[in-house]
């Protein structure tokens, strides 16, 4: 990889390595924690944290890891990772640590984590496996904004950033909130959805070049 | 919540705090190896089998060993080297002694370790300061819900080969999530009415 640069490294986690829609991963903290955009973006810090975190310590490390015991050792420096975030959150931001609960903890087992681990920072530099993590984590922290977004918009009728309304639909449109959408079929409809609508772009795609 | 009662527990975890549908805990799983009935009912004894397990150990590991030692920073890296070595040694267990079992669990179990289901139930146990026959109620309804949906969705997922589905849902992830998206409806509103 001779022409790789520090950009195309960076895009490719939003656009080709895109956690959600491209590799399919860390599924559970994204369905979860989206009922608004702030805990979406409280989310992905922690995750953004703990990824870079991991990548640049694994990629220092992996000439010394041996191979056969190279899964507990990546483990266990996340698992350090996302001791870190949970004690800070649950200090500075109390009001998101109660609303995040147990998927602070649960960033151990997210799957981008340990994935982006073992796929790039076992075999790259430390300084590209910085970028694949700073990377992959905006591609995530953008997914969740936009999945928090949508169902925030539809479940409450606006979007609410930290204590400022950003857009009231009810005052401003009459807009009827749909409760259903903060609860877990909303989550499902909106990734479906969404899904739908990646994969409906690919195929089009695909038929032109044909 | 100590005196939460042991049914009320178990309906929680089965139905109305279902891990998979309810919690979002184990989605990779839900997505991944649904598409047979058999890999999904495999794959879900591991699960019961291991979140059991994970439940008692952690509840003697986190009262007995990190609150008197003041360890309880700890607790995340304990809990997550603990399933693992459990995992390995339910591999060793099974291998020996039961090789049929083995050759349809085999490839599930390394997978165990890293599903949210388990840790989640093992930290929901120390959260909800449950006591150890509380934790391990809370772990075996834990799994008996997962499997419920697991065999839920293979089933759906199975028999609608035959059906009609436009190509740009196509029979992966996104089909999965709209049969989810129908399954989550009718467990979140129909065990309401269930008076606990």
């Amino acid at each position: 990889m001779a022409d790789r640069s520090v950009a195309s490294e960076f895009m490719r986690g939003i656009t080709k390595d895109n956690p959600i829609f491209g590799l399919v991963l860390g599924l559970c903290p994204t369905l979860a924690v989206t009922t608004s955009v702030a805990n979406g973006i409280g989310m992905a810090a922690g995750t953004i944290f703990v990824l870079v975190g991991s990548n640049l310590l694994v990629s220092v490390l992996r000439n010394e890891i041996p191979d056969t015991v190279r899964i507990p050792i990546e483990l266990i420096v996340i698992a350090t990772f996302v001791s870190i975030v949970d004690m800070v959150m649950e200090a500075f931001t109390p009001g998101m640590y109660a609303s995040l609960g147990v998927y602070i903890p649960l960033i151990v087992v997210n799957c981008i984590v340990i994935g982006r681990a073992e796929a790039y920072a076992l075999k790259n530099g430390v300084f590209y496996s910085l970028i694949d993590g700073l990377g992959v984590g905006t591609g995530f922290l953008l997914m969740l904004m936009l999945l928090g977004g949508i169902r925030e918009l539809l479940g409450t009728g606006g979007i609410n950033l930290f204590g400022m309304q950003l857009i009231d639909l009810v005052s401003t449109l009459g807009f009827n909130p749909i409760g259903v959408m903060t609860l877990s079929p909303g989550a499902f409809l909106t990734i479906a959805v969404l899904m739908t609508m990646v994969n409906y772009k690919r195929i089009l795609k695909a038929m032109r070049g044909a | 919540m100590a005196d939460a009662s042991l049914f009320s527990i178990f309906m929680d975890g089965v139905f109305l705090k279902n891990f998979l549908i309810v919690q979002f805990l184990g989605l990779c799983s839900f997505v991944g190896v649904t598409k047979d009935v058999k890999s999904a009912s495999g794959m879900s004894g591991a699960v019961i089998f291991v979140i059991t397990m994970a439940a008692s150990v952690s509840f003697f590991l986190y009262t007995y060993i990190l609150v008197p030692l003041r360890l309880d920073y700890l607790t995340t890296i304990a809990f997550i080297i603990v399933i693992a070595a459990l995992v390995q040694l339910v591999e060793f267990v099974v291998r020996k002694f039961m090789p049929p079992l083995y050759r349809s669990l085999g490839i599930y179990l390394p997978l165990i370790s890293t599903n949210c289901a388990v840790l989640g139930a093992v930290l929901l146990n120390v959260m909800n300061e449950y006591t150890f026959i509380q934790s391990v109620t809370f772990g075996i309804a834990a799994g008996l819900g997962y499997t419920v949906a697991m065999i839920i969705m293979s089933s759906i997922r199975e028999w609608s080969s035959v059906v009609y589905v436009p190509k740009a849902v196509g029979r992966g992830v996104t089909y999965a999530f709209f049969v989810a998206l129908i399954m989550s409806m009718s467990f979140a509103n129909y065990f309401k009415v269930i008076p606990l």
